[in-house]
């Protein structure tokens, strides 16, 4: 047992290229939130809408983005698309795949979230003068976004932690990616990739920290 | 007409491949959940201070991929010398991540009971014991099965990421196949299609039986 010599140097010493792979690992992350929230905002209006194809399509995308798994929405955005002549590269497949699946389990949120505020308010505004769309962005949504916030920010870790599958379809430049680069140059997995478990706590707790902090400025009555 | 090379055989193996999918799924729900309901009584019944390495430990498997903690453990196993399979290694770290979320759920669940009701339960006469199972369970019980449920699914769902230690579960199996008949739409849309099938009408039970227990209340 243990005929194994640690070798952390290396790994230290490829720390600014591991903490640049980080910064594309947050950039997907935040991109796929973005974009996620909001088709998802879209999918919970569509699915409480009267219209019978809007709740076919947004139920449809819920729950094909809820029942299978993340990695097999990054493998049809990567590889099922070509079919169709879209050819993505890793990075867009990618952050398409956490997309769609971000889309779908926030659409689900907001749906809680949108029961939230009461329909009354609503009528309220509109006999007030505001218009429909006016009254849904000044009155609803800051309230439902209050409302989910907390799940929301479960998500962005989410999305996170989401982000290493590129290196599944091949992407070289996130955390992962970077990683895996460095392991395969070397063999040394256990020092790199335990580096990069520190780096993705390190990530995690900053955003959970950071999204608290946020909340306690903006949420304050 | 639409033709496609994918015989009855390749589905065959997809079958195979979801059989693997499931076993991995049940080994780590087994151990996951025990493991949780120990954690997760641990942590609801002593002081923060005491629980509270066992608090951060749980938490770096909430905060780190779970692919990289397959390559992890499975490169900590090469080097201790250990010799354990792949697919041991991934019903291991599936069942410690799998207790890192049980334990906040069965946590969640008995802080859901109400002191006033386990007190009175105490004060009647009951042990610690009888208290725990006899009032508690019943009660935290409705509370967390929804919750267990859903995460199941999710534990099903992630165990696609074992395919990167050689694992030929259901996804991977999908991958050989099109490597061989290169239709990756439509043999992704079957995968897809079985996990649904496997996934679906479970989460509809889930929210079910949500409602209906909240009816109740």
């Amino acid at each position: 047992m243990f005929n194994y010599t640690f070798h952390w140097r290396p790994a230290f010493q490829a720390l600014p290229h591991m903490l640049s792979g980080a910064v594309v690992t947050l950039q997907i992350a935040i991109l796929s939130m973005i974009i996620g929230v909001a088709i998802g905002v879209l999918l919970a209006l569509m699915s409480g809408s009267g219209n019978k194809i809007f709740r076919g399509i947004a139920s449809t995308w819920i729950e094909i983005a809820r029942n299978t798994p993340a990695l097999f929405q990054i493998y049809m955005a990567y590889f099922g698309l070509g079919q169709f002549g879209i050819h993505l590269d890793s990075f867009v497949a990618l952050l398409a795949g956490i997309a769609f699946n971000n889309a779908g389990y926030l659409a689900e949120t907001f749906r809680g979230g949108l029961r939230v505020v009461p329909a009354t308010q609503v009528r309220a505004a509109r006999s007030l003068g505001l218009g429909s769309v006016s009254a849904f962005r000044l009155i609803v949504l800051p309230q439902m976004f209050r409302a989910v916030f907390y799940p929301m920010t479960n998500q962005m870790v989410w999305a996170i932690l989401m982000t290493s599958l590129g290196v599944v379809v091949g992407l070289n430049t996130d955390l992962t990616g970077v990683t895996q680069e460095l392991n395969v140059k070397t063999f040394r997995t256990f020092e790199y990739f335990a580096l990069a478990a520190v780096l993705y706590y390190l990530i995690a707790k900053a955003v959970t920290l950071g999204a608290r902090a946020f909340a306690y400025r903006l949420f304050r009555y | 007409m639409f033709h496609t090379s994918l015989s009855l055989n390749d589905l065959g193996f997809l079958a195979q491949g979801a059989g693997v999918t499931l076993l991995i799924t049940f080994w780590a729900m087994l151990g996951g959940t025990i493991l949780g309901i120990v954690f997760g009584v641990f942590r609801a019944t002593t002081p923060w201070w005491a629980t509270a390495p066992l608090a951060f430990v749980l938490d770096i498997f909430r905060s780190v991929p779970l692919l990289i903690q397959l390559v992890l453990v499975n490169a900590f196993q090469a080097i201790a010398g250990l010799n354990v399979s792949a697919f041991m290694v991934s019903c291991v770290v599936l069942a410690l991540y799998t207790s890192a979320y049980c334990s906040e759920l069965v946590r969640g669940g008995i802080a859901a009971v109400p002191l006033t009701t386990r007190r009175a339960a105490r004060s009647l006469g009951l042990t610690w014991w009888q208290d725990m199972t006899q009032i508690v369970y019943p009660i935290a019980l409705r509370i967390m099965l929804p919750s267990w449920i859903g995460l199941t699914l999710g534990v099903m769902k992630d165990t696609a990421l074992v395919s990167w230690l050689g694992i030929i579960e259901l996804l991977r199996t999908s991958q050989i196949i099109v490597t061989r008949i290169q239709e990756p739409l439509f043999v992704l849309t079957v995968a897809g299609l079985i996990y649904f099938i496997i996934s679906f009408p479970i989460s509809r039970l889930g929210a079910r039986l949500e409602r209906k227990w909240r009816e109740n209340d």
